[in-house]
């Protein structure tokens, strides 16, 4: 695949005129998906995909063509070809772009991860043989993603990963389910018997009758997997330059006087997350971008454009400025102790449709869901019929923040819009003192 | 690689073995113009061209996604969706023996398919006029004039002889403005992002006032910053069509969803309140609630002839006077669940196997003015334009949020507030619907951001509706 994609770069080179340069990014796909439900298979399939980006630039002027690509080198060099003819009669009706900004350094990188997965059949009867007799429902997605970059300058960055993830949930009935999670670079069976078997042990627990609580506060203990949720939605925006630029991000109030609990540090992560180390524009990423320090704002994602436009040092954020390697780091409450800390109150397994009540505010809404349970003095009484939450992060990583787990969870992007994620994010669990809920 | 409308079926791969098998090829062609804060944004292109086949062999099921349509890549695709269909066979949810096996054949065309659309000069012109309208104050800190311009090409070939082509055409245009003092930041746009989406040509845009659009928004912005925050309390509401798109799709239309309220979904986009057992009998809203299902609206989203599997689209009504009749199911759905549903079974692409999904699902008319909605409500809250939006899994515990809000005192239209929300439960409100308006406040609006499935798919829907007025509904304001 590698040697595909620089052959494409060829192409791309050899049909520049004069005064021309380009950059040309590739995104590409071999993936078994099987859909699971009531523990069988619903939708067994495979998809190969390749996309290439290509854009030609002249002067200030550019354009940029997005194309499928069909894996026969002769017919894909003839599509790039007529891609490149196309930008090319279409820059005079262009206007000169004054936030153009490329790479002036040749940054060339190779990363290659993970090995051959085994047959997605085999996985598929190891997984329903472990989950004989429950309700299963899930999704596997396997085998390997491809990412490239050229450019006229003659930089190729190639980064190829081969993962799976596994996205199970066992159902006691109606919304009372767990879910569980198995992700990786290498298949490895035992493991996932392990999670199937404490995914069984808690759906015992899921089974006893449900606890209805009426709406207020709550202590609550947040595991990393529903903190996940909240941290997603403040990716959408949050930490983005030019939202925060023009007071569009859930956080600006942070860059005037408003700050986090002084446990709460978070860090575009590239070295630790299975993201490329370069982005689209062929802008190489640091290993971590400082975004937020003992509970202040001190960075942002910056993209090439916002950096012209705002005057801001670029940091390898794509053209959305979403991190897709956050990380925060852990605290001083042992995981294992947290139900303890917790005493009374609810233990979060996963939270569902996060969005924004007011967002200037940094006050999100959203819903409990799967493994979430009413705990008194430390041990789990009963699962919760779900209830809806509607606070501030403020409040919630910031005056009402106790404490934060020692151990962090990496939790590998389990999205397929459009194509499989290489976006990431490592988290503690979080304990809260007070949790506003609503409905 | 030939046009999936320009395909010699004599010249496509067969594969005897199978009981059925499908090829359905997917030609999309979008360009991207947007001018923001009067700069033109970089010139995007895009195109999106393969085939997905589908096999079913020895009672299993399979598919194999490929951008390799020649004759070879076709039959590599078919032998390895048969490879699917043959190894999981045993472990299969249904036999596939049972489902239906479409032969289907027509065509559609979507209005303006062939005329002329503007030169990229004259987009990027129109463009720049609405973003200079739009960047009319220093408190407007962000501001930007969009338009997607997309055709598409879908054809669907089966083993069993059937031939559709679909030609499509779609604009998306937008307008969206923040304005911001102090510590008050409001955004406004033009029917909520990306709202205004239709199929047809640039009578699209003078259907909702583009043109003039960049200032009218960017004023209701500046009137947002100082505006007081929406009351707080029990009271009615009238929605605008614009949220009522919103309120139509996540709390009708997903947990109508049949492949939800078979299980599917559990894992992923979430399960629903609905039960098989409800159908013919169940009350979902007051007797003023009818809902269709409605494919053939021409300048609606997601009108179509054939859904992806085959099935014939048509109109046809899921709730009548308030009562639960069909869901929304395609021809898989309704042999597993045995209930008879829509032809809505549908991919958003080449590369994803078609689900579930809504198409065009609206809210029929009432009789209601505009002015006796407005005159009926004694104590309430108007709101327009969807900004936030959250909802259990299950589609009944909801709380959304609008643009802009105006109160409504004795009868009378009044002052302009922000942040307006509003909370519920689906299987309650819909109950509460009061008054439904007349023809005269109907906006064909839509959506092409919704999101479902494993693999996940976003996909194009249309929601026709009026203003509707609610009763006792839980309201309330931004963070004081």
């Amino acid at each position: 695949m590698e040697n595909y994609f620089l052959a494409l770069a060829q192409v791309i080179d050899a049909s520049l005129q004069a005064g021309e340069r380009y950059t040309a990014s590739y995104e590409a796909e071999q993936t078994d998906f099987v859909r699971m439900n009531r523990g069988k298979v619903r939708q067994p399939g495979s998809v190969s995909q390749r996309y290439i980006a290509v854009r030609l630039i002249r002067g200030k002027r550019h354009a940029k063509h997005v194309l499928s690509l069909t894996g026969n080198a002769a017919a894909d060099a003839d599509a790039i070809r007529t891609a490149v003819t196309g930008l090319r009669a279409a820059l005079p009706e262009l206007v000169d772009d004054p936030l153009l900004l490329l790479p002036t350094d040749v940054k060339s990188t190779r990363a290659i991860r993970g090995g051959p997965l085994p047959p997605a059949e085999q996985v598929i009867g190891e997984v329903l043989a472990a989950a004989h007799g429950t309700d299963l429902v899930g999704l596997y997605a396997g085998g390997p993603v491809w990412r490239g970059f050229a450019n006229s300058e003659g930089q190729r960055n190639w980064h190829e990963t081969t993962t799976f993830n596994l996205q199970w949930s066992l159902y006691f009935r109606a919304d009372k389910a767990v879910k569980t999670g198995h992700a990786g670079f290498a298949w490895n069976n035992v493991a996932m018997t392990r999670k199937m078997t404490d995914a069984r042990e808690r759906l015992a627990l899921i089974s006893r009758p449900a606890k209805v609580l009426a709406p207020g506060k709550y202590r609550a203990y947040l595991a990393p997997s529903a903190l996940e949720e909240i941290a997603s939605l403040l990716c959408w925006g949050g930490f983005s330059g030019r939202a925060l630029a023009t007071k569009q991000s859930a956080l600006a109030r942070m860059q005037s006087g408003e700050s986090l609990d002084a446990r709460v540090s978070l860090t575009e992560d590239t070295a630790s997350g299975v993201a490329p180390a370069f982005q689209s524009e062929g802008f190489a990423r640091p290993a971590g971008v400082n975004l937020v320090d003992r509970g202040a704002l001190v960075g942002s994602l910056v993209s090439p454009r916002t950096a012209r436009e705002f005057g801001l040092p670029e940091n390898g954020a794509n053209g959305d400025e979403i991190p897709e390697s956050l990380a925060m780091a852990g605290g001083m409450l042992a995981e294992k102790d947290a139900l303890d800390a917790l005493g009374t109150g609810l233990a979060i397994g996963n939270l569902h449709y996060l969005n924004y009540s007011d967002r200037p505010a940094g006050r999100m809404t959203g819903m409990t869901r799967f493994a979430t349970f009413w705990v008194e003095e430390g041990r789990i009484v009963a699962p919760i019929d779900v209830l809806r939450f509607d606070d501030t992060v403020y409040r919630l990583l910031g005056s009402n923040l106790e404490a934060l787990t020692t151990e962090t969870e990496l939790l590998l992007d389990s999205g397929t819009y459009q194509s499989r994620k290489l976006t990431s994010l490592k988290l503690p669990g979080a304990l809260v003192g007070e949790m506003a809920f609503t409905l | 690689m030939p046009d999936a409308d320009r395909l010699t079926l004599t010249d496509l791969p067969r594969l005897p073995a199978a009981d059925f098998w499908s090829l359905r090829f997917v030609e999309e062609h979008c360009e991207t113009y947007a001018v923001r804060k009067n700069v033109a944004m970089p010139f995007v292109a895009s195109t999106d061209r393969g085939a997905m086949a589908t096999v079913y062999i020895d009672g299993g099921y399979g598919y194999a996604a490929t951008a390799d349509t020649s004759p070879a890549g076709l039959r590599d695709a078919l032998e390895r969706a048969a490879h699917w269909a043959r190894s999981t066979a045993k472990q299969a949810l249904f036999d596939s023996k049972t489902l239906p096996r479409p032969a289907p054949r027509g065509e559609y065309t979507s209005p303006s398919f062939a005329d002329r659309f503007p030169s990229r000069s004259e987009w990027y012109e129109l463009l720049a006029q609405e973003s200079v309208a739009a960047g009319c104050d220093p408190r407007i800190v962000d501001w930007e004039a969009a338009v997607d311009v997309r055709t598409a090409i879908h054809r669907l070939v089966t083993s069993t002889g059937g031939d559709v082509i679909q030609r499509y055409r779609f604009l998306l245009p937008g307008i969206a403005v923040t304005a911001h003092e102090g510590s008050v930041t409001q955004n406004r746009t033009l029917n909520g992002y990306r709202g205004l989406c239709q199929q047809g040509g640039t009578e699209v845009l003078a259907r909702f006032g583009f043109v003039g659009g960049g200032r009218r928004v960017a004023e209701e912005a500046l009137e947002l910053l100082a505006a007081p925050n929406c009351p707080s309390g029990t009271m009615d509401v009238l929605l605008a069509p614009d949220q009522m798109i919103l309120q139509i799709h996540e709390s009708i239309g997903h947990p109508l969803e049949l492949d939800r309220i078979l299980g599917d979904e559990r894992n992923f986009a979430g399960t629903s309140f609905v039960t098989p057992d409800m159908f013919g009998t169940y009350r979902y809203g007051s007797d003023l609630l009818n809902v269709t299902f409605d494919p053939t609206r021409p300048e609606e989203l997601a009108s179509y002839a054939f859904d992806d599997d085959g099935t014939r689209a048509e109109r046809v009504h899921l709730i009548r006077a308030g009562i639960l009749e069909r869901p929304l199911g395609g021809a898989i759905s309704q042999a597993r669940a045995g209930i008879s549903g829509v032809a809505n079974s549908r991919a958003d692409g080449w590369n994803r196997p078609p689900i579930d999904r809504m198409a065009n699902l609206n809210l029929e008319p009432g009789d209601a003015t505009m002015e006796d909605m407005i005159a009926s409500i004694e104590h309430g809250v108007m709101m327009e334009t969807n900004s936030s939006w959250s909802i259990d899994d299950s589609r009944n515990k909801f709380q959304f949020g609008c643009e802009r809000g105006r109160r409504i005192e004795n009868g009378k239209l009044g002052a302009v507030v922000k942040n307006p929300n509003y909370r519920g439960i689906s299987a309650n409100f819909w109950r509460s619907l009061k008054r439904v308006g007349n023809s005269d406040t109907l906006k064909v609006l839509g959506t092409p951001y919704c999101g479902k499935g494993e693999p996940s798919q976003v996909i194009r829907v249309g929601h026709a509706t009026p203003a509707c007025v609610f009763g006792n509904v839980d309201v309330f304001g931004g963070e004081s």
